[in-house]
């Protein structure tokens, strides 16, 4: 029976499988930061242990680092004294204990102000280190963006990060297989973004639990590579520790040519390697579910999970609506958080802030689909535009194509990189009562400051909302 | 981890679904970099509301937490974990849970409990209607009882999870017992994958 691209790659890295326990699976590639992190390197001490794979492991400073007052790219910001851009003294003790352990057990380390810092989903890719066929894990739960290139890419807690750096594996069940099929092209002006809240709009925030979704079909084909990353992105957002993506001559143009990419004979030998992990004709998965792009628009959250959210052109929905009981009391209390009636046109809510980067969609692509949008137009007066780019490599592009002009000529503000107004870590945060138009991955209940509310949409219909001070799409101009 | 093989205690019904790990301690509180104190962070936000169930005093020193559906979805943070330990919860008990919350809770002795809606409304019901109602989570025996209600709700956990938890098993001490294995899977992985260094 044909085996799938999850089940291939499974297979490839049991290092030791045995009746009644979870498999042990080898890991190709750690990923570190600053927040979940501390605590995995304090229990390396306290037992002494090493890190078994320091070449396996490279860490970022994102979560905490201020993305205002760094010289960069290429001067490495300093923690103290004046050209430190914390204000935070709490965000610097956590930055500051990341450079401590990296420098303790050997670890490499993009500080801030490094021409290769950036949100450690971006630079993974960026940096070629993230290819096909690889176990990738990070304690972080957006690791499934890596899956876009067809690794298996999830996340993990702190404990599951001390394991895997002692012994570069992680005791884990096989997980069930989800195919997301879908078929036909997206149309004109509707984005990846859009597809992937459609996709959780539809199987809803549980629906991925316990499931690796692989997307499939001839809209996920036509992708770019950077629509494919915001796809697996918001994985999680399903429910799904992971996504993929099969690998095809879009991930080797990606690829090819990258720092870590392999070169010569050995980029020969990826290639045979990597075409074959691509899911046979006749594998089966667990579960498949079946979109039809065509039929898609822009698409923005109304609610407090990424689940709750509709087409641009619809209104807010009457909680009465819902027919289970959950979701019926889930509707009622997002509408009183999000300060909203049901019945008004989605059009009609205004935002006070538009923010544009995040580990979804802090691409170059992202950055252009923006910048496209605001040329020649202002944003408006009632609001504040951060433009937050999700790497310094992104920025320092963006700056070559004389993008950073654009937003500023706009009126919107141009920063370094982190991961900003996505989570509420670091300074940029929405005050409570804000709104904000983010092209973040999550709607929570005060996730980009407490009391803030959130509104999910891509970058061409954060930069519209921009323009005209309610959620709009470019075509609305 | 300590180990986990029967807990009897009190119990506050959460009935909430789709409790993300944001809204269980949210970012501001995970700046720390120890493992200690982040109970003072578990659900900040909703503890600001007097009438918030865990503010009850009906409910004060309750060792387990019955949600609702989708309980931990969201970010990865084992703060969260942390965060329920720290403030005295031994179990949370839920119809569905975020992948990575369940796992982390695994990890740091917390007992995740997957029953049925009907079980986990019985549950809310009855400590609602006496708070004191003794709830009794058996892992040994994977059951949850709460004799004065009536309740005996079965639940399923592997064997594997429910050894490690009842012995209070440290996994990269399991795991090292096999690193002769792990040397050999090295041995035999191609040289052109990717290295940091």
């Amino acid at each position: 029976m044909g085996r799938t691209l999850a089940g291939k790659i499974w297979d490839a890295h049991v290092v030791r499988s045995a009746e009644g326990e979870p498999d042990l699976l080898y890991i190709d590639l750690h990923l570190l930061h600053e927040v979940t992190s501390p605590q995995a390197f304090d229990g390396l001490r306290a037992a002494s242990r090493k890190v078994r794979r320091p070449d396996l492991t490279i860490a970022t400073e994102d979560h905490n680092v201020p993305t205002t007052g760094i010289t960069g790219p290429g001067i490495p910001a300093p923690l103290y004294g004046p050209g430190s851009p914390f204000t935070d003294p709490v965000s610097r003790t956590q930055v500051e204990a990341l450079r401590k352990n990296c420098a303790e057990f050997g670890v490499r380390l993009h500080p801030m102000g490094d021409a290769d810092q950036g949100i450690v989903h971006v630079i993974g890719p960026q940096l070629g280190l993230t290819q096909p066929g690889l176990t990738i894990v990070c304690g972080d739960s957006h690791t499934s963006t890596h899956g876009a290139l067809g690794a298996l890419a999830f996340g993990i807690g702190t404990s599951e990060v001390e394991h895997v750096l002692a012994t570069q594996t992680l005791p884990q069940q096989r997980p069930r297989t989800m195919a997301i099929t879908v078929n036909g092209a997206l149309p004109e002006g509707v984005t990846a973004k859009d597809l992937i809240l459609a996709i959780i709009a539809k199987i809803g925030t549980g629906g991925g639990q316990g499931y690796v979704l692989e997307y499939r079909g001839a809209a996920i084909r036509a992708l770019s590579m950077a629509g494919r990353l915001t796809v697996c992105n918001m994985s999680i957002e399903a429910g799904a520790r992971a996504g993929l993506v099969a690998p095809d001559d879009v991930t080797f143009e990606y690829l090819e040519g990258r720092a870590h990419a392999p070169s010569g004979a050995s980029w020969e030998a990826a290639l045979d390697y990597w075409r074959t992990l691509p899911s046979d004709a006749d594998a089966t998965f667990d579960h498949e579910v079946i979109l039809d792009a065509g039929t898609l628009t822009p698409y923005v959250t109304w609610g407090t999970n990424p689940g709750q959210a509709l087409p641009l052109a619809s209104s807010v929905p009457d909680p009465d609506s819902f027919a289970d009981p959950a979701a019926r009391a889930a509707a009622e209390r997002a509408l009183a958080y999000m300060d909203l009636k049901p019945g008004m046109a989605l059009r009609d809510i205004a935002v006070d802030t538009v923010f544009v980067g995040s580990c979804t969609n802090g691409r170059i692509e992202d950055l252009r689909a923006a910048a496209a949008v605001l040329r020649g137009r202002h944003v408006a007066p009632s609001v504040r535009m951060l433009v937050v780019p999700g790497s310094m490599a992104v920025r320092a592009q963006a700056e070559q194509e004389g993008l950073d002009a654009v937003f500023t000529a706009a009126g919107a503000q141009w920063r370094s990189a982190g991961c900003s107004m996505c989570l509420g870590m670091n300074p940029d945060k929405l005050s409570a009562g804000e709104r904000s138009a983010s092209t973040s991955n999550r709607n929570f209940e005060g996730r980009q400051g407490k009391g803030g509310r959130t509104h999910l949409v891509s970058p061409e219909v954060a930069a519209a909302t921009a323009v005209t001070g309610h959620l709009a799409a470019p075509a609305d101009l | 981890m300590e180990p986990f093989v029967t807990h009897a205690g009190r119990a506050v019904p959460l009935r909430r679904s789709n409790v993300d790990t944001d809204q269980i301690i949210p970012a501001e509180y995970l700046k720390r970099v120890s493992r200690a104190g982040f109970g003072e962070g578990l659900f900040a936000a909703w503890r600001e509301d007097p009438s918030f169930v865990l503010n009850q005093p009906q409910y004060a020193g309750a060792t387990i937490l019955v949600a609702g559906t989708d309980f931990g979805t969201g970010s990865s943070r084992e703060h969260a974990v942390w965060a329920l330990t720290d403030y005295g919860f031994r179990a949370v008990i839920a119809p569905r849970f975020g992948d990575i919350f369940r796992g982390n809770s695994t990890k740091a002795g917390l007992l995740p409990v997957v029953l049925p809606e009907a079980a986990v409304i019985a549950l809310q019901d009855a400590v609602e209607a006496d708070p004191g109602t003794e709830v009794v989570v058996d892992l040994d025996n994977r059951v949850v009882l709460a004799e004065a209600a009536g309740i005996k709700a079965p639940f399923e956990i592997d064997d594997y999870t429910r050894w490690r938890l009842m012995e209070g098993l440290d996994d990269i001490g399991l795991t090292l017992r096999h690193v002769d294995d792990i040397t050999a899977f090295e041995h035999s992985r191609p040289s052109w994958l990717p290295v940091t260094a």
